[in-house]
């Protein structure tokens, strides 16, 4: 299996298999028209082991991290968790980041949710 | 007959009640649901039909691990003989530690006759212990040898 | 000393394979009794039937063992066979080398190596086998069906016809169940109503049908042929042979705010009710709970306007006891409760709703009368939304694992009923999968798209969001042309999954039954006993056993009825012989086993025993063969080791275990 499709699964802990195309991820995701590969297509992206293609998406910086599909997926696929690692796969190419830690604000308010400021991270650093 | 590889290969005897346990694991044959051939199943009419007594003979001729399957709580076929296993289980397993065998080696699952997956996962979960657990030699060494 | 044969199948390829039965023939003949062995490609066929025959014959063998498929499968063929050629048949012992061996096992070295085990404990086991005579009980020609929806209609009439007594136990106030709240019925549009109500007026007129409504099994005891039933009948508060159903007492109830349960809720009824216009019997019960009389004493307006002075406050539940041969669980389903489903919005707005609650909504008797509108503010709804699977095939705790099999069908009827009554309204489905196998059932979905413009578009709804002005957003998504989709709706109705009736888990635990994770009831084999379950003496018709439509109910409730009639037809039943067995030398007395047996089989007598010489009056236990079930229970118990079981003895099991261990 391919290295980097093996990881996203690891890191992930999603199994794509378990999913039956529904699309109601795609339906609850509220950044799907900002998006070039779809919520519904990451599961078929992994399955195929399209990794080079996954990882150069867009979508990856457009996901909110909202986790609605996350939420609402009825087979426990997590497409969200998907996104989440193929930008972890992004992050540990060294070098690539163009945000470091110090360079965030140092004004964050402190109302915000620690999981957005994790995934905005997680986003952006490269 | 000779066993290809070196690696640890457990005795394992399954008691399987008739109505839901033996049925479950047909199914997960039926299903082809692979679990060890280390288990080997004993067909009882029900788990309240296993007498300490068995799971005890079980370990002096040499088992490393015995399992007990039943009917869920509350749908035993004759009622109540699961909740009889089940206490008849708890008080043996509490004593097993004493003379030599761990906690890890005796088991009681409720498997029913839909839960063909469920028996294979079980099979293999408790094949996983007990080859973690390694051969039964602390009641070994107390075993009369013949 | 015993003289074993073992007879190793092949089952074709299924066990040969996997398993080198030429090895275990091999390894059979060199265990202690046995005097033949031989294998054959298929044991359970008439040919290989003889040559056990024929081995029986000349080797003169006193027990044989068949490796084969799982006992549960053929135990009975070859306990047959052995019988036809002169061996007792609790001789036979069979291996499960396929089932537990050769189907779940690749390595042919390690299955054969098992299958040689398991063929060992078998032929130990046999050495220690008496032969047993089956005994006989009594079979009581009474059926007893629990459930009175057109499941147990179809079984009690089919049964009834055949000159059995049947009674049919229904919880609610009337028999009909969730086939009365039905509209129309697909594929055919028949009006629900109209093709039911003649049944159930059948069911009552039958001279040979019993129905207790208002009743609910309390308590099952005995076993296949015998069955003792207690039934509670709940308090109606109206003497049923004085009401002549005229309906002022429901007219006048001034209590008249409880929802409305054969309405799912829609609208409001009476305290004193009946659930529907043909209900049967056509006799109100008092809802206790919301009536005026019992909460404060003070009313009495019903028993004041009853000419039939068929009114009567102090009734009390009665339970009766009755005893049958078969019992037939029929109890039928229900939609499962959205609550954690928060993204469709169906806590949220009146206008979201499940497709049962739209069936009332289109029925002439509803809560609108039949006029398809809007449940907020009455408006005809312009825009329709369907949401397919909203439930099932859910792998995660909000919904059920299973597709419900009705709702791609019943969501078509609805589309198309709605665009012929209403040409200007427009109905869109979401759909995952369309699933239509069934006579006629993929024409009628086409016919829905095609001749009646039922927009299907493939994709589940993310979520549902009611808009200040009172409309509905839904967001979606159309998954072959890749679009975000924001509909406004005035309408969602939410294909629900359904659910065994949550009541079923009780009976099933009063009947010994199984039942699976979902609450399905589990049948005796998936494809060769359908309608039974694995407890002798219990079957099972309509959704109780899985989702299924009215014909496929219908079927399966006629297929119930053939097999108690099959049952009650028989004058006496072949008991199990494998009973315990108290050794009279050996048991003190104690009363143990007594209190662990559930079916008080074992009684004490005082009998004069002639211990090695010694002759004194004891109390021993004694056990009625015809009651004990054979679970075994006592042998565990019995302190002094004189409880055995007959079949699965102490010495049969351990040798077993040895020869495992070995």
């Amino acid at each position: 299996m391919n290295k980097q499709a093996e990881l996203i699964r690891q890191v992930s802990g999603v199994e794509p298999l378990k999913c039956m195309k529904c699309g109601k991820c795609s339906a609850s995701c509220p950044s799907y028209e900002e998006m070039d590969i779809k919520p519904h297509q990451f599961v078929s992206y992994v399955q195929n082991e399209d990794i080079e293609a996954l990882v150069a998406s867009k979508s990856l910086y457009k996901c909110l991290s909202c986790f609605a599909c996350i939420e609402r997926c009825p087979r426990g696929v997590k497409p969200g968790a998907l996104i989440d690692a193929a930008r972890q796969v992004v992050v540990r190419q060294r070098g690539q980041q163009y945000l470091s830690a110090d360079e965030i604000p140092a004004l964050l308010d402190d109302e915000m949710p620690q999981q957005l400021l994790m995934s905005a991270f997680r986003k952006y650093r490269r | 007959m000779s066993v290809k590889n070196e690696e640890f290969r457990p005795v394992i005897v399954a008691f399987c009640c008739n109505w839901c346990s033996y049925a479950g694991a047909d199914l997960a044959g039926s299903s082809r649901l692979a679990y060890p051939a280390d288990v080997k199943i004993i067909r009882v009419p029900c788990s309240c039909r296993v007498n300490p007594m068995f799971i005890l003979r079980a370990f002096e001729k040499g088992a490393d691990g015995v399992i007990l399957c039943g009917c869920h709580p509350g749908d035993c076929h004759y009622s109540t003989g699961n909740y009889y296993a089940r206490r008849r289980m708890t008080m043996l397993f509490s004593m097993l530690d004493f003379i030599g065998v761990e906690n890890g080696r005796t088991r009681v699952e409720w498997v029913s006759a839909a839960e063909g997956v469920k028996f294979s996962e079980t099979m293999n979960s408790f094949v996983d212990k007990i080859r973690s657990l390694g051969p039964n030699v602390r009641l070994g060494d107390l075993r009369c040898k013949d | 000393m015993q003289r074993i044969g073992v007879f190793v199948c092949h089952c074709g390829s299924n066990i040969a394979a996997t398993v080198d039965v030429k090895k275990v023939v091999e390894m059979a003949l060199k265990e202690q009794g046995v005097v033949h062995a031989e294998d054959y490609p298929y044991m359970c066929s008439e040919a290989g039937q003889s040559r056990i025959g024929e081995a029986i014959a000349q080797k003169k063998l006193t027990g044989i063992v068949v490796c084969s498929c799982s006992p549960r499968m053929h135990e009975a063929t070859f306990r047959k066979a052995a019988e036809r050629y002169g061996l007792n048949p609790y001789m036979v012992e069979i291996a499960n080398i396929r089932e537990h061996c050769s189907w779940i096992h690749k390595d042919m070295e390690e299955a054969t190596e098992k299958a040689t085990i398991l063929m060992r404990a078998a032929v130990a086991k046999v050495h220690l086998n008496a032969p047993l005579q089956a005994g006989e009980s009594k079979v009581t020609k009474r059926a007893l069906v629990i459930g009175g929806g057109i499941a147990g209609i179809q079984t009690a009439i089919d049964i009834a016809d055949a000159g059995y007594k049947v009674d049919i136990v229904e919880k609610t106030p009337s028999i009909g169940g969730r086939m009365s709240q039905l509209d129309k019925t697909f594929p055919t549009l028949d009006c629900s109503a109209c093709i039911l109500t003649p049944k159930m007026v059948e069911a009552a007129a039958h001279e040979n049908i019993t129905i207790h409504t208002y009743s609910e099994v309390e308590k099952v005891s005995g076993f296949v042929g015998n069955f003792t039933v207690d039934i509670r009948k709940k308090a109606r508060m109206v003497d049923i042979d004085k009401c002549t159903g005229c309906g002022v007492c429901q007219e006048k109830c001034p209590s008249k705010k409880t929802p409305n349960e054969f309405n799912r809720g829609l609208n409001n009824r009476s305290a004193i009710y009946t659930p529907f216009a043909q209900a049967i019997p056509n006799v109100p019960v008092i809802d206790t709970d919301a009536c005026i009389k019992f909460k404060t004493g003070k009313c009495g307006v019903c028993q004041k306007v009853c000419q039939a002075g068929a009114i009567d406050y102090t009734q009390k539940d009665e339970i009766i006891t009755e005893n049958y041969g078969a019992i037939v669980v029929a109890t039928g389903f229900d939609t499962i409760k959205l609550d954690q489903y928060g993204e469709y919005a169906y806590g949220q707005s009146k206008d979201v709703i499940t497709s049962l609650e739209l069936e009332r909504v289109m029925n002439a008797a509803g809560p609108t009368k039949g006029h398809l509108e809007r449940l907020s503010d009455g408006k005809a709804p312009k825009e329709i939304v369907f949401i397919q699977c909203v439930g099932s095939r859910c792998s995660d705790d909000r919904g059920k694992p299973y597709c419900s099999k009705i709702c791609c069908m019943y969501t078509a009827k609805h589309a198309m009923l709605i665009r012929d009554k209403y040409p200007d309204t427009n109905v869109t489905v979401f759909y995952i999968d369309v699933r239509t196998p069934g006579k006629n059932f993929d024409e009628f979905y086409r016919r829905a798209v095609e001749d009646y413009g039922v927009n299907y578009i493939k994709g589940q709804v993310g979520k549902v969001i009611p808009q200040p002005d009172g409309s509905l957003l839904v967001q979606g998504v159309d998954l072959l042309d890749q679009k975000r989709i924001m509909k406004k709706a005035d309408m969602v109705v939410l294909a629900t999954a359904i659910e065994p009736n949550p009541d079923v888990r009780k009976i099933a635990t009063m009947l010994t039954a199984s039942i699976d994770t979902n609450n399905f009831l589990t049948e005796a084999h998936p494809k060769l006993r359908p309608v039974e379950s694995p407890t002798a003496g219990v079957f099972l018709s309509g959704v109780c056993q899985g989702p299924k439509d009215i014909p496929e109910t219908v079927a399966q409730a006629g297929a119930a009825a053939v097999k108690v009639i099959g049952l009650l037809a028989k004058d006496k039943l072949k008991t199990n012989p494998c009973t315990a067995k108290s050794d009279e030398l050996l048991c003190n007395g104690c009363s143990t086993c007594a209190n662990v047996c559930p079916y008080g089989a074992i009684t004490y007598e005082t009998k004069l025993i002639n211990d090695h010489g010694i002759r004194e009056d004891r109390r021993v236990a004694v056990v009625n063969s015809a009651l004990c079930q054979g679970c075994g229970a006592c042998t565990v118990a019995c302190p002094s080791g004189a409880m055995d079981l007959q079949g699965f003895s102490n010495r049969q099991i351990l040798a077993e275990v040895d020869a495992i261990c070995r």
